[in-house]
C-alpha cells in the first residue's frame, strides 16, 4: 500500500464536484451537513418562537406558508410539519452525514495507510444519492399540501392512510418516505465502502487491534449502518406500498377517520414501530460512535498521554453497538407490547450504561496525570464529556419502564436525547472540525474565536436543556403545537420563555463558528505538517 | 423554586403513583450524585493537570481498576432497575381484581369518549357506519342490539374513589395515548388493539387527561377530564347519568 507523505495532508485540496477522491467527497458531505444544520437550527428557532407566542402574527410566515400560516398566525399543522422536518434533517442529514460521510472519508484512509477508499466511484455515488434524498426531503416540505406532520418516526396509521389524517399527510408524507428510502440506499453504499476499506485496505503491518480507535469506531458504525439501514429501507418501501398500492402492512381493520371508513386492514401499527426502532436505536449510536473515536484521539493528544485502556475501549465500542441492536423495544415500553418483553428490553438497556460508563472512566483516566492543553478541539472534547455524562444519566431514568411510563413523550425525553445525541453529537463534530480542519482546508481555525464559541455554546446548551427536564417533571407532553388547552401547562410558560431565549442566544453564538469556518478556510494560518505537536512515531504525523 | 409545582410532579392520587415517586427519588439521588461527582472530577482534573511544562504520566491502563469500576456501575444500575420493576408490572400483569369497574375508552381525532356498560353489565355492539357526532352517537352504538340500549357514552371520565378500575383503551383511527399525570401512568391507545389500563384512585378530584402520542394537527387540544367521585355519588350518577 502506498503511503502518503504527511506533507500532502495539509496542502489545500481542491473541491471538485465530480471527483471521487475521498477528501473531496468528504468536503461535499461536510458542506451538505452544514447546509442541513443551518436549516434545521432555523426551524427549531421558529418552533421555540411559536411555543411562547402561539397567537403572534408574523408577516413573513404568511408569505412563506400562505396556507400554513393564514394572516401570519401559525397553524398546528405547520408547526408539526416544521417539527418533522427539524427532526429528520438533524438525525439523518447532520448527525449521520457529518460523522460518517465527512470525517470517515476525510481521515480513515490516511489513518489506515490507504491511498484511497475501497470503491471511490461508489463513494461519490453514495454522496450524490444522499444529496438527492435531501432535495426530495425539502420538496416534501414545500410541495402542495405542506410537509408531513407525523414526526421523524412517522407512526402509522397516521402516516399510512393519506391526506384524510391531516394536510401534509398526502404528497408530503409520500415524498418524505421516498427521501428516507433514498437516504437508506446512499448510506448502505457508504457503509459497504467503509467496511471494505477497513478490511482490505489497511497497511500490511496493521492488525485490527492496532488500528486507531477512530478507525474502530467508524468500522463498527458502518456495520451498524449496514444492519439497520437494510431494515429501514424495506420498511419504508412497505409503508409507501400501503399508501400507494393499497396494501395493509401497517393498517389494522376497522378504521374510520373522520367520516370515512378505511378499506383493507389486517396489518399491525406496532410492526412499523419494531422495524423503525430496529433502525432507530442503532441510529443513535451511528451518530455518536464516530465521535467517540475522535474524542479519544483528541483527549490523548492534548493531555500528551496514550489513551487509557485501548483494549477496553475497543471492547466497549463493540459492546455498545451489539447491545444497541437489541434495545429498540425501549422506545415502545408503553406502546402495547407484552410487559414481559418491556422488562427484557429494560435489562438490556441498562446494560448499555456499563460500557458507556467504562468509556467515561477511561477518558477521565486518560486525562489523569496528563499535561492538559486547552486548545479549541480539546475544549469541545471536554464539553462533550460533560454532556455525555449528563445525557447518559437521564437515560438511567427513561430506561426504566416504570419511570418511562410517566416520562415517555414528555419534554424530559426531549431534553435527554437532545443532550446525548444532539448536542453531545454536535460537540464531537465541532471537535473533529477544529482538529482535522487542516485536512479539510489546509489551514488552521482561529483559536480565539474557537474558544469563545465553545464557552458561549457550552453555557447556552445547558441553559436550554437543564431547565427543560423540569417541564418533563411536570408531565409536559412533547409535539404539542401549543400549550394553551391544558390547565397544567399554562403555569409552565415562564419556563418555556426562558428556554426559548436560551435557544436564541445559543443559535446566535453559532454565527461565531460559521464566521470562523468561512474566514479560516480562506485566510486561516497555513497548517504546518504536525499542527497539534502530536508525538511523531514511525516518521508519520500521528495527529491525523 | 423547581421542586414545587408547576415545574414538578403533581401530588399522586394512587398507591402506584406514590410507588413511582419513591422509585423516581431513588433514581434521582443516584444519578444526581453521579452527575455532580463526575462533573466535579472533570473540572478538578482539568485544573490540576493543566499544562505546566512537566512530563505527562506514562501509564496506559490498569486492569484491576477497570474491573472494579465496571462491576460497581453494573451492580448499581441493575440494582436500581430491579427495584423499579414493580411500578411497571403491577398495573399490567397479574389477575384482574374481582369486582372491578370496566370502562371503555374510545379515542379518535381529536376527542375522548367513555363508555359504561349500564345495568346489564354488557357493552352493546357498535358499527363504524353508524358513528355520528351530530346525531349523538359518537361510538356508533347499534340500536338493534339490546345490550347497547343502556350503554352510557359520555365525554368526561367518572370513576369512584377507592375501587379498582379497568379501562379498555381503544382507538378507531390513529395511535393516541392515555395520560393522567396524577396516576403516573401513560398507555398508548392503538387501533386494532384493546389495551387494559388498571388503577385505583384514592383521592377525589378533577384531573386532566392528555393525549401523549402525536395523532395529528389537533394533538395538543385532545383533552378530557377524569372526575374521581365519592363512591355513593358515582353509583347515583350511573343510575341516572342524564340528570347529572
Amino acid at each position: 500500500m502506498e503511503e502518503k507523505p504527511s506533507a500532502t495532508l495539509t496542502t489545500r485540496p481542491r473541491v471538485r464536484w465530480y471527483s471521487s477522491d475521498h477528501r473531496s467527497v468528504a468536503r461535499l458531505y461536510f458542506f451538505l451537513a452544514l447546509i442541513a444544520v443551518v436549516t434545521g437550527q432555523a426551524l427549531s428557532l421558529i418552533m421555540r418562537f411559536h411555543l411562547v407566542n402561539p397567537q403572534a402574527k408574523v408577516g413573513w410566515f404568511e408569505s412563506f406558508w400562505p396556507t400554513g400560516a393564514p394572516s401570519g398566525v401559525m397553524t398546528p399543522e405547520l408547526y408539526l410539519s416544521i417539527l418533522t422536518l427539524h427532526g429528520t434533517i438533524m438525525v439523518f442529514f447532520v448527525l449521520t452525514t457529518a460523522p460518517m460521510g465527512a470525517f470517515a472519508n476525510l481521515v480513515l484512509p490516511e489513518q489506515l495507510g490507504a491511498a484511497h477508499m475501497a470503491y471511490p466511484r461508489l463513494n461519490a455515488l453514495s454522496f450524490w444519492t444522499i444529496a438527492a434524498a435531501f432535495a426530495v426531503l425539502i420538496a416534501s416540505f414545500i410541495g402542495p399540501g405542506g410537509g408531513p406532520l407525523s414526526g421523524w418516526t412517522a407512526y402509522p396509521p397516521l402516516s399510512a392512510i393519506g391526506a384524510i389524517t391531516g394536510p401534509g399527510e398526502g404528497l408530503g408524507q409520500t415524498l418524505w418516505l421516498l427521501s428516507i428510502a433514498i437516504f437508506c440506499a446512499g448510506s448502505l453504499l457508504g457503509s459497504i465502502n467503509i467496511i471494505a476499506t477497513v478490511i482490505d485496505h489497511r497497511a500490511p503491518d496493521m492488525a485490527l487491534m492496532q488500528m486507531p480507535l477512530t478507525c474502530w469506531n467508524w468500522f463498527v458504525t458502518a456495520i451498524l449502518g449496514l444492519l439497520s439501514f437494510s431494515v429501514l429501507l424495506p420498511a419504508g418501501i412497505l409503508l409507501l406500498s400501503d399508501r400507494l398500492a393499497g396494501t395493509s402492512f401497517f393498517v389494522p381493520a376497522g378504521l374510520r377517520v373522520g367520516d370515512e371508513i378505511i378499506k383493507g386492514g389486517g396489518g399491525s401499527p406496532l410492526l412499523w414501530q419494531h422495524l423503525f426502532w430496529f433502525f432507530g436505536h442503532p441510529e443513535v449510536y451511528m451518530a455518536i460512535l464516530p465521535g467517540f473515536g475522535a474524542i479519544s484521539v483528541i483527549l490523548a493528544v492534548f493531555s500528551r498521554k496514550t489513551i487509557f485502556g485501548y483494549r477496553a475501549m475497543v471492547t466497549a465500542t463493540v459492546a455498545i453497538a451489539a447491545l444497541g441492536m437489541l434495545v429498540w423495544g425501549h422506545h415502545m415500553f408503553i406502546s402495547g407490547l407484552n410487559p414481559y418483553s418491556s422488562l427484557a428490553f429494560a435489562v438490556l438497556t441498562l446494560a448499555i450504561a456499563v460500557p458507556s460508563s467504562v468509556k467515561t472512566f477511561n477518558w477521565l483516566a486518560t486525562l489523569w496525570g496528563g499535561q492538559i492543553e486547552l486548545t479549541s478541539p480539546m475544549l469541545y472534547a471536554l464539553g462533550f464529556l460533560s454532556l455525555f455524562v449528563t445525557g447518559g444519566l437521564s437515560g438511567i431514568v427513561v430506561g426504566q419502564p416504570g419511570l418511562d411510563q410517566y416520562f415517555h413523550d414528555t419534554y424530559f425525553v426531549v431534553a435527554h436525547f437532545h443532550i446525548i445525541m444532539g448536542v453531545a453529537g454536535v460537540f464531537t463534530i465541532f471537535a473533529a472540525t477544529a482538529y482535522w480542519f487542516p485536512l479539510l482546508f489546509g489551514r488552521m481555525m482561529n483559536e480565539t474565536l474557537g474558544k469563545l464559541h465553545f464557552y458561549l455554546t457550552f453555557v447556552g446548551v445547558y441553559a436550554i436543556f437543564l431547565p427543560m427536564h423540569f417541564a418533563g417533571f411536570a408531565g409536559n407532553p412533547r409535539r404539542y403545537a401549543d400549550f394553551t388547552t391544558f390547565d397544567f401547562l399554562a403555569p409552565l410558560m415562564p419556563l418555556h420563555r426562558w428556554i426559548t431565549h436560551a435557544a436564541y442566544f445559543t443559535a446566535g453564538v453559532q454565527l461565531i463558528f460559521l464566521v470562523n469556518l468561512a474566514w479560516s478556510a480562506r485566510r486561516g494560518r497555513v497548517a504546518p505538517n504536525n499542527p497539534w505537536n502530536a508525538p511523531i512515531e514511525n516518521g508519520r504525523g500521528e495527529w491525523v | 423554586m423547581f421542586t414545587a409545582p408547576p415545574a414538578w410532579f403533581p401530588a399522586p392520587i394512587s398507591a402506584l403513583a406514590s410507588a413511582f415517586d419513591a422509585q423516581f427519588l431513588r433514581t434521582l439521588w443516584l444519578t444526581g450524585f453521579a452527575f455532580f461527582a463526575v462533573q466535579v472530577l472533570l473540572i478538578y482534573i482539568v485544573i490540576r493537570y493543566r499544562q505546566r511544562g512537566k512530563d505527562p504520566a506514562k501509564f496506559t491502563g490498569n486492569v484491576r481498576v477497570e474491573i472494579l469500576w465496571t462491576t460497581v456501575t453494573a451492580l448499581l444500575f441493575f440494582g436500581l432497575a430491579l427495584m423499579g420493576m414493580p411500578v411497571f408490572t403491577i398495573p399490567r400483569l397479574g389477575p384482574e381484581p374481582p369486582g372491578s369497574e370496566i370502562i371503555e375508552v374510545d379515542a379518535h381525532q381529536f376527542a375522548w369518549n367513555f363508555r359504561y356498560p349500564g345495568p346489564d353489565g354488557k357493552f352493546g355492539r357498535t358499527r363504524l357506519e353508524l358513528i355520528s357526532d351530530a346525531g349523538g352517537n359518537p361510538l356508533g352504538l347499534d340500536p338493534s342490539d339490546p345490550a347497547s340500549k343502556d350503554d352510557i357514552v359520555v365525554s368526561t371520565l367518572r370513576v369512584p374513589v377507592g375501587r379498582d378500575i379497568v379501562l379498555t383503551l381503544k382507538s378507531r383511527d390513529v395511535i393516541h395515548d392515555f395520560f393522567v399525570r396524577e396516576l403516573r401512568v401513560k398507555q398508548d391507545v392503538v387501533p386494532g388493539m384493546e389495551i387494559p389500563y388498571r388503577f385505583r384512585a384514592d383521592r377525589t378530584g378533577a384531573f386532566e387527561i392528555a393525549c401523549a402520542e402525536l395523532c395529528g394537527l389537533g394533538h395538543s387540544q385532545m383533552r378530557a377530564v377524569m372526575l374521581v367521585m365519592p363512591a355513593a355519588d358515582y353509583d347515583r350518577w350511573k343510575k341516572s347519568p342524564a340528570q347529572h
